[in-house]
């Protein structure tokens, strides 16, 4: 199994732009900047690859790409069906335990002091009291067998339980016409969802995998779980949680992944 | 001089050509792209595409870049099956394909002996190779659908036999795309009028009505 992983960057292996190409091709660099080629970022793209160099991080070619990812977040919300739900599978396929994955090593996990842990409410909710984890785990619970697919491409199916998140948001009188939530977790990562996803039924605040309480390194004691987004969207060890018509963003957005990221 | 001399259509009409270069300049992206998101997940230990060739510096570009060249890719390439079928393109110089032809020009080619004379009519090999690559495409889109929107197309992921399968078939479906792009860039050089027909235009076609059912030249009036 490979562990080289943009989540876990080995910086030692991290390949970058040989730097004797983009001095060969300076000439060609600037050619190209000067003819103002951008327009046709597909031909420069191509030209890219002639050149052994690499346009990607440029800004105006970041400005593109970007924009069009945006566009794909509008498509994304448009093919997204509400009601319809994700495969789910037996308990004799789920993998245990599940697959560890930050933007960090396992062992330079922080585990969360469960005694004083509490779950924090802002932005569009009427009752922002902070939830206990006893308060949380009182609360119906849902299990979801569910695939849990990572945007480089693995995948493994995963038994999640917690409280329905819809259910969640009712109890404690969210909006539920705002456009985002926000989940904050204990390790610094922040990352937003649609509403529609958020309401979706196979989306869940987990505290408990294959039955048992999640431990340190999955997100103790509360992840997020859903069905309809890349994993990357369910950020662990959550301490806080917004609902909010500002568009948040999150982690892995701010260095160009797609927003709304959803299977 | 007969006026149809210069109103007759040349072999690649100019939207053919800039369908054809599009395509080429979208699929590029896809490849170099796609071996970058590829390299972060590695479906076969011992392959990971160097730097050098990849689109995108992090993974997120070649995610970009992706998200990005599909757009060019399906809108250009429905855009020339609409064409190839509207135009009555494929039904002239697709088809038929007849297995018995395919082998004795197959075993022409290897020997060298094929004749490439007349641009304007493909041998029974190109056909095929022409039709397999686009049938390629059409399911490298599919299995694309499938493992971006694996639940919302669920029912696609299933026909590829799971999500890691349909990612396998993705990846196959790159290779033999990429042996497809060999192939037809290497005989293009070998014939380079081929090539420049693909920028010009290349010979101009007999007036369709002026030809007969089968296909052989018209004979002449004159006699």
């Amino acid at each position: 199994m490979s562990l080289r992983s943009f989540f876990r960057p080995n910086r030692a292996s991290i390949t970058r732009p040989d730097q004797s190409l983009m001095v060969e091709n300076r000439a060609l660099l600037e050619r190209i900047d000067r003819r103002k080629l951008l327009r046709g970022s597909l031909s420069l793209g191509a030209m890219s690859l002639l050149a052994g160099c690499d346009i990607s991080n440029r800004e105006e070619v970041q400005g593109v790409l970007r924009t069009v990812s945006d566009f794909n977040d509008g498509v994304q919300a448009a093919l997204f069906d509400p009601k319809r739900l994700a495969p789910t599978y037996s308990r004799d396929l789920v993998v245990k335990p599940p697959r560890f994955n930050a933007y960090y090593e396992i062992d330079e996990v922080k585990p969360v002091d469960l005694s004083t842990w509490q779950l924090e409410l802002s932005g569009l909710v009427k009752d922002k009291r902070p939830w206990t984890l006893d308060r949380v785990n009182a609360l119906p619970q849902q299990e979801v067998i569910i695939r849990h697919i990572c945007v480089e491409g693995w995948d493994y199916i995963g038994q999640w339980s917690g409280p329905n998140l819809r259910d969640f948001l009712t109890r404690i009188g969210a909006d539920l016409t705002a456009k985002y939530i926000a989940f904050y977790g204990n390790d610094d990562y922040m990352e937003s969802i649609d509403m529609a996803s958020a309401l979706h039924p196979q989306t869940i605040l987990a505290t408990h995998y294959a039955g048992e309480p999640i431990t340190d390194p999955f997100g103790a004691p509360m992840r997020l779980r859903t069905a309809v987004k890349l994993g990357f969207k369910n950020p662990k060890w959550i301490r806080a949680i917004e609902v909010t018509n500002t568009y948040p963003l999150g982690f892995w957005e701010k260095q160009g992944f797609n927003w709304f990221a959803g299977l | 001089m007969h006026m149809k001399e210069h109103t007759s259509r040349r072999m690649h009409p100019l939207a053919l050509r800039i369908m054809h270069w599009t395509n080429a300049i979208a699929m590029i992206v896809m490849i170099g792209s796609g071996w970058k998101i590829y390299n972060d997940e590695v479906i076969f230990g011992f392959l990971h595409f160097p730097q050098a060739i990849v689109l995108g510096v992090w993974a997120q570009h070649a995610l970009q870049w992706h998200f990005f060249g599909m757009w060019v890719l399906v809108l250009n390439g429905l855009a020339y099956l609409a064409y190839g079928i509207a135009t009555g393109r494929f039904a002239r110089l697709l088809f038929p394909i007849r297995p018995r032809e395919v082998i004795a020009e197959a075993v022409a080619a290897l020997t060298f002996r094929l004749k490439h004379q007349d641009l304007t009519h493909y041998n029974a090999v190109q056909k095929l190779l022409y039709v397999g690559v686009i049938t390629i495409i059409v399911v490298q889109v599919a299995s694309g659908l499938a493992i971006w929107k694996p639940v919302q197309f669920s029912g696609l992921v299933s026909m590829f036999g799971g999500f890691q399968s349909a990612r396998l078939i993705h990846f196959l479906g790159m290779a033999a795309i990429v042996l497809f792009m060999v192939v037809h860039v290497a005989l293009a050089l070998l014939v380079p009028k081929t090539l420049f027909a693909m920028f010009t235009g290349g010979p101009r076609l007999p007036d369709p009505d002026t030809l007969p059912a089968d296909g052989a030249p018209a004979p002449d009036p004159s006699r």
